[in-house]
């Protein structure tokens, strides 16, 4: 049976082929998303209030090496197979090295309906993956300028909405523990599955705004935005299973690296690479990349971290 | 009677633009601006103001004409070739010209 959540998309993302009226209005959409950044800091700080932080150093990491490499794979593919400019090729990059929270979310959804559990901490990795492909995006493209601002740069990768929420909801989670947190659950655990309907539904109707673009640019980017997360997924999978985490946590690792970002990395490139054009990336990233994830990613990655768990074992 | 007449910049650009802009007005010596929201649609597509990526800005100044011209040649240098992005100028009469 398809997860409810999903249903809400699929209605979004139909709503939006059929050019029906329905537009979210764009505070609703911020609060939500707001909501969703806060309520997955928060459940990933309560675990980290019981492990030592030393011990979670390995995975940060792998996590950082991760966030590199797939950025700096990603590239030359785009920039020689797909012909793409280079500040473009570097842009997608980018979006396909860093995270999209979103993708997280609803792959905590499914591992919930099916009661698989899987480390809680893994919001901490999000972060972590989200920073390091900007930096290799704004490298690639540039080179290492002495004209780059690094300055502003880091402000706006360090202090864009979703790192300041996810950190922020981590450290009030670390701080105040489950049992301080309990008066705020209602709204930010209990409604988790209802606030991520809503976040999706409007995530369907963006979704639907992408297909103009994907027509006018073609295949190549199709099936870059579908190769590339299956491969990225795989890298995910190797790296959840060297680090010994549990077949959820294989697959909340594996979604990671296949998601690509929508929100923190276009705001950045946006300034950071404005010759880069930000319609290609967005129609990759949200047009074919975040869908497919949805749909029938999240299940084939759940599917390969069973296998590559059973394998292990021999 | 003091000259009364000075310039209204408008600029309807994206929304990312918005703390970078807001710098370089500063710089140029503007004495303030005004920002509202803003949706519409023109050569770089519909930008509906449905999320961020697709959200614009108008900045309005009002200023003597030698900032104007300043910041209309900065803006058209800086952001002219990457970004959505309009600017026009027109006269406007003011009631406190000291303020402008």
């Amino acid at each position: 049976m398809i997860d409810p959540v999903i249903l809400f998309f699929l209605l979004g993302a139909i709503a939006g082929l059929l050019r029906s009226e329905l537009r979210l209005p764009a505070a609703i959409y911020e609060f939500v998303s707001i909501v969703l950044l806060l309520a997955i800091g928060l459940k990933g700080g309560i675990e980290l209030a019981k492990q030592p932080f030393g011990s979670l150093l390995p995975q940060m990491l792998a996590v950082v090496a991760l966030g590199f490499f797939l950025a700096l794979v990603a590239f030359p593919v785009l920039r020689y197979l797909g012909r793409f400019k280079r500040a473009d090729a570097a842009s997608i990059a980018a979006h396909y090295g860093s995270v999209s929270v979103g993708t997280y979310a609803v792959a905590v959804a499914y591992l919930g309906s099916r009661q698989i559990a899987f480390e809680e901490h893994m919001p901490l990795l999000l972060v972590m993956l989200e920073v390091p492909a900007i930096l290799v995006g704004i490298v690639l493209a540039r080179g290492l300028s002495r004209e780059t601002r690094w300055g502003s740069i880091a402000h706006e990768v360090f202090l864009g909405k979703s790192i300041v929420l996810l950190l922020g909801g981590l450290l009030i989670g670390w701080a105040s523990g489950p049992e301080g947190l309990s008066s705020i659950e209602p709204l930010f655990f209990d409604l988790f599955k209802g606030i991520l309907a809503i976040f999706l539904l409007e995530m369907g109707l963006l979704t639907a705004t992408q297909v103009g673009t994907l027509r006018r640019y073609g295949p190549f980017l199709v099936a870059f935005g579908i190769g590339m997360p299956l491969f990225s997924a795989l890298v995910g999978t190797g790296l959840g299973w060297a680090l010994g985490l549990s077949i959820g946590g294989t697959v909340i690792l594996a979604t990671l690296a296949a998601s690509a970002s929508y929100i923190a990395v276009p705001a950045a490139m946006r300034i950071s690479v404005p010759e880069a054009n930000p319609t290609l990336s967005l129609a990759a990233a949200l047009g074919i990349t975040f869908p497919f994830n949805v749909l029938v990613g999240i299940p084939i990655y759940h599917a390969l971290a069973v296998w590559a768990h059973a394998f292990a074992k021999g | 009677m003091q000259n009364r007449t000075r310039k209204l910049l408008t600029i309807v650009t994206e929304a990312a633009l918005e703390g970078t802009l807001v710098r370089d007005l500063d710089q140029l010596t503007a004495h303030g601006y005004t920002i509202t929201d803003a949706r519409g649609g023109g050569t770089h597509g519909v930008r509906d103001a449905g999320w961020d990526a697709s959200s614009n800005i108008r900045i309005e100044v009002v200023c003597d004409t030698e900032t104007a011209e300043a910041i209309a040649a900065y803006v058209q240098e800086h952001y002219f070739d990457n970004y959505a992005m309009i600017l026009f100028v027109s006269d406007v009469d003011v009631l406190r010209p000291e303020k402008f």
